[in-house]
């Protein structure tokens, strides 16, 4: 093991450590946070609690509806902004600013125009997640050396063929990318529309208990929630493009 | 600059044709239409409690941009100028990015209770991760050289920072501000909705209870041109300093 991997685990065993001590001591009161060993115990509980389990099912199926969503609009607005010089011109202030606009804001009128449940809340999480999935795949288009879009016209291939054979392939590694951050920012997002305005889902749960005092349910939920996320990135991390080293190479 | 202002004119042109349309589709109780709102927004504008509450938005994001800003970049160096440091950190820091924070608003309710230093503390909370990610980034890849020399004039600490370390790394700064301070706003917003009773963000939240489309709208509008401003301000910075600062 490498010293800064031990050095980590020290510096997270450490921080966990001290906020037991201060939790056991008094130091920190019982009402405000229970310490860390108690939230795992009530994690490990709540994790047999069918009403759980149903509303852990729930938000994972939301995020994966508004996944695939956002990655197959999101991949077809980025080819058409690509393709379409003069709008790019236009649309680029939007793009460059997409993540500074406070997207949540427009969560309320979802919920008048789709009702409250699953439709606003994949609604929320595609306008959040496809802003990364549309940059990723410009950037990605923009990437592709100019040799294999000879090669294509030197085969005459058409439009369309250069673009499912060619162009996207190229691309590969930075769609990749946008794949990877549409997955993390629709759990962010989705799990924040629960908690603002839901009737289901872990992000409900969570605030469920935080309205009840229930500060055992509350932290283990949020224990569960920090676990879940961590548990995706290390999945997404082990992800890599078929053949991503031959476009470094290539260019 | 003419061409610019054409392609403004046509963004405009665009969102308003998307929004009608949406309007049309949806009906005048779900989405408002641009003329009503935008109606709505200057009579909005004509109240004391429009202009009290954005007062308090204005005076709760400077405080978070603030301890957000002087925080992250003290992070950021502290971690980036060791490099054990930074890799031992970096992951965790990456992390803790990757979160949705939200969730940790009962635990900033407990701590800070109902009020300024709640929403405040969200702001922080949000905005600082990326603030320290681009400052420890920008200070390792400082040119080696510059350290050198300082270490060769035996420079102190506190001198080496102030005098290399910062002015070095401040295109990469200002490339986390630009992203942090957009994500303290939100933060503070939503420490708004749920943690406090004045500021635009509560203001929005009483328009959602009480289903004013037109508020809801209209706020979106207000705060959507305020982050795209800011946002195209520190755009403006950074290329500014990328462009004079390297000298590459």
């Amino acid at each position: 093991m490498k010293a800064t991997t031990i050095a980590r685990l020290l510096v997270v065993a450490f921080c966990v450590g001290l906020l037991e001590l201060l939790c056991r001591t008094g130091q920190m009161p019982r009402l405000v946070i229970i310490p860390p060993s108690e939230m795992f115990i009530a994690m490990i509980g709540l994790l047999r609690q069918p009403q759980i389990l149903d509303s852990l099912a729930f938000t994972v199926m939301v995020v994966a509806v508004s996944g695939v969503m956002s990655v197959v609009m999101g991949v077809l607005i980025g080819i058409v902004i690509h393709a379409t010089p003069r709008l790019r011109e236009v649309v680029e202030p939007v793009l460059s600013a997409y993540y500074a606009i406070p997207n949540f804001i427009f969560y309320p009128l979802f919920i008048v125009v789709f009702g409250l449940g699953a439709p606003s809340l994949i609604a929320l999480a595609v306008l959040f997640a496809i802003g990364a999935m549309v940059i990723a795949t410009i950037d990605g288009l923009d990437s592709i050396p100019p040799i294999y879009r000879r090669v294509a016209s030197v085969f005459q291939i058409g439009y369309r063929k250069e673009l499912w054979h060619i162009r996207l392939p190229a691309a590969a590694p930075y769609l990749l990318t946008g794949m990877k951050l549409v997955v993390v920012y629709a759990f962010i997002a989705v799990i924040a529309g629960e908690f603002l305005l839901s009737n289901k889902g872990v992000g409900h749960e969570i605030a469920f208990a935080y309205n009840n005092f229930d500060n055992a349910s509350m932290y283990g939920l949020i224990l569960l929630v920090i676990l879940l996320i961590l548990l995706i990135n290390a999945l997404l991390r082990l992800v890599r493009a078929p053949g991503s080293r031959g476009t470094e190479l290539a260019r | 600059m003419s061409r610019r202002l054409v392609n403004l004119a046509l963004l405009v042109g665009l969102v308003l044709v998307v929004w009608e349309a949406a309007h049309l589709i949806a009906g005048a109780s779900a989405i408002a239409s641009p003329t009503d709102t935008i109606e709505h927004l200057v009579s909005l504008a004509g109240t004391s409690r429009f202009w009290d509450n954005a007062r308090a938005t204005v005076v709760a994001f400077a405080m978070a941009a603030c301890i957000t800003v002087a925080g992250g970049v003290a992070l950021g160096i502290v971690f980036g100028i060791s490099r054990f440091a930074r890799e031992t950190v970096e992951p965790i820091i990456t992390m803790i990015y990757s979160l949705p924070k939200i969730t940790l608003y009962p635990v900033i309710l407990l701590i800070f209770g109902f009020g300024l230093s709640s929403k405040v503390a969200l702001g922080v909370l949000h905005g600082i991760v990326p603030i320290v990610l681009f400052t420890m980034g920008a200070i390792a890849q400082i040119n080696p050289v510059y350290v050198r020399s300082g270490r060769a004039m035996s420079l102190g600490l506190m001198k080496r920072i102030a005098h290399i370390y910062v002015p070095a790394a401040l295109p990469g700064i200002a490339s986390g501000l630009r992203v942090g301070l957009s994500l303290t706003l939100f933060g503070t917003l939503i420490g708004e909705m749920f943690a406090s009773q004045s500021g635009l963000g509560a203001l929005l939240m009483a328009s959602i209870e009480t289903a004013q489309v037109k508020t809801i709208l209209a706020l979106a509008v207000v705060l959507s041109v305020f982050a795209i401003t800011m946002n195209a301000l520190l755009l403006r910075l950074d290329k500014h300093l990328r462009a004079g600062g390297q000298g590459k």
